[in-house]
């Protein structure tokens, strides 16, 4: 082996050092944007959910299921778009409510943890929520739970983006196509003014 | 430039010359100055309603067709003709301030009562939003107590398919019975002295999304009922029941072919466009028709003479018009058709390919119009597209089309051959926000009922003044959900108010005079002989101002925002009586009475966005109020 090759070896081991070292702190930054190759999709649901926080006399503990997805930015914005896909924004609108309440203050009818929520869209509920047990999968329904909880930041904030690829809806939000402030009223030019 | 091109804004050009001339534009000119504050984060516009005097039109002027006054209110639209006219005289414009509350009553529902309470034989019924319990209260003893009350228990799952608040436009009385709807599909009729049911027919399924909210209008011992869910892919259809018996005889759709659209040998449309064989069918693509909207939800009215029912259809489905390719027949159209087999007479696209769903469901009064030196049996159309059809109701002829608002989204009607020509750059597209929309969605007009009084000549008309933004986005079919497929927001247009009480001349094609409100004017109007227009503001004043003028006479302040339909009525000791409910609501109220959140400005499909300050000028409630002279 001659001098020149060793010295290139050496350059090169010290590249792949400084390459993995540059990868691995890039990874560890990046720890909200994991996502795994293959995905266990979650199969279970939860079972004994309380409804109602109100137990008569001692309380019993309810076991907590975590939501799957609650950390996981890829899963919260596959959510995004099952929410859009599956016609939930139809009555949510995109969190404010319109047939259905909103889904962005901190008002939850019928619960606001994951194994709650998960039940809402699986079970209906009787005074308008539809029942979608039997059409939409159960990791899919995760997904949801997981974007309707950070639409009132009860997941990680931030594991959301906050840009959007639609109209701008939410004071602080931003969208490429849609720049500006919201109009509070429209004035047509000088001319045609009354 | 497509807001205002040399047409477009002369279209609104002339009705801002006329305005001008009424010295109107010194109080829009404050409104300006106080919107352009409002802007800054100062002080928001007065809510104070301003009026322009112009003395009545002293040419020609339009009329209509009286009943004997009864001093009842049997249907919501109190005649056939639909005018909502009184000719009660007591309350006049001299001692209309004298006005003082005589009862009240509590329905024990806090959603939109959008509903009139009708008054029969001395006993006066209240209908409800969902739940739809019905009221029947003794107007011969002191306070008006309740003789009985009938609940149809309609399924509370009913509540999550209704669009637009779990609101009904009112019951009917007919030959002993009041007929209504309920939310999950049933009409009910109920034995007027017992209270007890004596048919109930189911006519649609909540697991596809229909609903019902209509009035029933009951001719020749028919009950014409229609159904909602234009923001659900649900088909529009017509029904008539049997009086009698409750049952089904005939079903007229508002899509499909022509044997389903019960378009026959006597159909003829006015113009070329609305002729050809099956176009219910073939102006969609492939089967699209069968999840086209269309819906009949809003108000029928019917001429004797003639013996035609006329109605309009509501929107295509989905909203984002891209999905559905062709001119989508028999949306957003005016209908004439005969009672007794459900034929179409004629029929008129008022919307082709509808982009900003602009229902046609709003009323047709029916009218006597001198034209051109003939007196030409009309029907006045004030629409969400923001035009005011004047038309020959024989034939389906446009006589005249003027703007009644600011609009951005078409020219004119072009006269000639009955189309809407519309701006180019005003169609919402998937991916592009498209801004300025007047307009907005839910009209100049929505399906608040406007009143017509034979001796000024003058049309009532009560409306928003509303613009939008809209981004299209693929809209997916889910039986029994929502199918709309776009982004809207809404907000103030031109002067920054919301709402318009417009005194319109059918003769002129121009408003008489306009008042101005800070929020959107969702109640119906009321006329009388004595020439006192009442209606409600959305922050809960009831107010009575002059027929001929617009001058303001009284007003009181309700428990919760007005969005009902004020009636008058002789009471059993022969005063006049003037009654309204009070119940916020409606789409326009959604965010009070569905607690929406407008840090979303897509809520409520967009209304909320021009909404956010309604909260805190009114709160949930359900009453009805009741007034009379001391």
């Amino acid at each position: 082996m001659s001098t020149t090759t060793r010295r290139t070896s050496a350059r090169r081991h010290r590249v792949i050092g400084a390459s993995a070292f540059v990868l691995l702190s890039l990874v560890s930054a990046c720890d909200r944007e994991q996502r795994r190759f293959r995905e266990n999709p979650p199969s279970t649901s939860p079972s004994n959910v309380r409804v109602s926080a109100l137990q008569p006399g001692t309380m019993v503990d309810t076991t907590h299921v975590a939501g799957p997805y609650d950390n996981n930015a890829w899963a919260q914005s596959e959510g995004q778009r099952l929410f859009g896909w599956y016609n939930c924004a139809g009555c949510h609108a995109n969190g404010g409510g319109g047939m259905g309440p909103p889904l962005m203050d901190d008002q939850w009818i019928y619960g606001s943890s994951p194994e709650n929520i998960y039940n809402t869209i699986v079970q209906g509920r009787p005074n308008g929520m539809p029942s979608f047990a039997g059409k939409i999968p159960t990791p899919q329904v995760w997904m949801l739970v997981a974007y309707v909880r950070s639409l009132s930041a009860l997941n990680t904030t931030g594991a959301r983006s906050s840009r959007t690829d639609h109209m701008m809806m939410y004071p602080g939000s931003s969208s490429l196509q849609d720049p500006a402030k919201p109009q509070q009223s429209f004035r047509p030019p000088a001319s045609e003014m009354p | 430039m497509a807001r205002c091109g040399p047409e477009a804004s002369c279209r609104w050009g002339q009705t801002l010359t006329f305005v001008k001339r009424m010295r109107f534009v010194v109080v829009l000119g404050a409104f300006t100055i106080a919107a352009s504050c409002t802007r800054e984060g100062k002080p928001e516009p007065p809510r104070e309603a301003a009026a322009a005097v112009l003395p009545a039109p002293s040419g020609p002027r339009a009329t209509a067709t009286l009943d004997a006054e009864d001093g009842q209110w049997a249907m919501p639209m109190k005649s056939y003709s639909g005018i909502r006219y009184s000719q009660l005289t007591e309350i006049t414009p001299a001692n209309a301030k004298n006005l003082v509350p005589a009862w009240t009553f509590s329905t024990s529902v806090l959603r939109g009562h959008e509903e009139p309470p009708i008054v029969v034989n001395n006993t006066m019924y209240v209908l409800t939003p969902y739940p739809n319990i019905l009221y029947a209260l003794d107007l011969t003893l002191p306070g008006a107590p309740k003789k009985w009350q009938y609940e149809p228990k309609p399924q509370s799952e009913s509540q999550g398919v209704a669009c637009c608040d779990v609101v009904n436009r009112g019951p009917s009385f007919a030959e002993g019975k009041i007929v209504f709807n309920t939310l999950d599909d049933h009409v009910v009729a109920v034995d007027a002295n017992t209270g007890k049911e004596v048919w109930k027919t189911k006519v649609g399924d909540i697991n596809m999304g229909e609903t019902m909210t209509m009035a029933p209008l009951v001719v020749k011992g028919k009950v014409l009922v229609g159904n909602s869910g234009g923001e659900m892919g649900v088909r529009g259809w017509l029904k008539a029941l049997d009086l009698a018996s409750g049952k089904l005889l005939w079903t007229a759709y508002s899509t499909g072919p022509d044997s389903d659209v019960k378009i026959g040998s006597r159909f003829k449309a006015y113009y070329p466009k609305d002729r050809g064989k099956d176009l219910g069918e073939t102006t969609w693509q492939g089967e699209q028709w069968k999840i086209g909207g269309g819906n009949v939800w809003g108000w029928l009215t019917y001429d004797p003479q003639t013996n035609l029912v006329y109605y309009g259809t509501a929107n295509p489905g989905p909203w984002n018009p891209d999905q559905r390719p062709g001119d989508n027949k028999w949306t957003s159209t005016l209908f004439a058709r005969d009672p007794d087999t459900g034929e179409a007479v004629w029929a008129y696209q008022l919307s082709p390919h509808d982009l900003h769903d602009y229902d046609g469901v709003n009323e047709s009064l029916l009218l006597d119009v001198p034209w051109k030196g003939q007196t030409r049996k009309a029907l006045l159309h004030p629409d969400r597209n923001g035009y005011v059809y004047l038309m020959d109701r024989m034939t389906g002829e446009i006589l005249s089309a003027e703007p009644f608002g600011y609009i951005t989204t078409s020219r004119r009607v072009n006269l000639t051959n009955g189309s809407l020509e519309l701006a180019p750059d005003k169609k919402p597209e998937v991916g592009k926000v498209v801004r300025e929309i007047c307009p907005a969605s839910p009209g100049t007009k929505d399906w608040q009922p406007s009143s017509f009084s034979p001796r000024t000549g003058l049309a009532y008309i009560p409306h928003q003044n509303l613009c939008e933004d809209e981004e299209g986005i693929e809209a997916n079919y889910i039986a029994g959900t929502p199918y709309v497929g776009m982004n809207v927001r809404m907000y103030a247009g031109p002067g920054g108010h919301r709402g318009e009480l417009t005194a319109w001349d059918p003769v002129a094609g121009r408003p008489a005079w306009k008042l101005i409100e800070k929020f959107p004017v969702w109640s119906g109007t009321l006329v009388t002989a004595s020439d006192v227009v009442f209606y409600g503001t959305m922050d809960g004043w009831f107010k009575a101002v002059d027929a001929r003028t617009g001058t303001p006479l009284w007003q009181y302040r309700v428990g919760s925002g007005i969005i009902g339909q004020p009636v008058t009525y002789r009471g059993p000791d022969g005063r006049q009586y003037v009654a309204v409910m009070s119940g916020v609501g409606g789409w326009a109220g959604a965010i009070v009475a569905g607690g929406l959140d407008a840090q979303d400005s897509t809520a409520a499909l967009g209304f909320a966005a021009a909404m956010r300050d309604l909260p805190d000028a009114t709160q949930k409630g359900g009453t009805l109020y009741v007034f009379k002279l001391p």
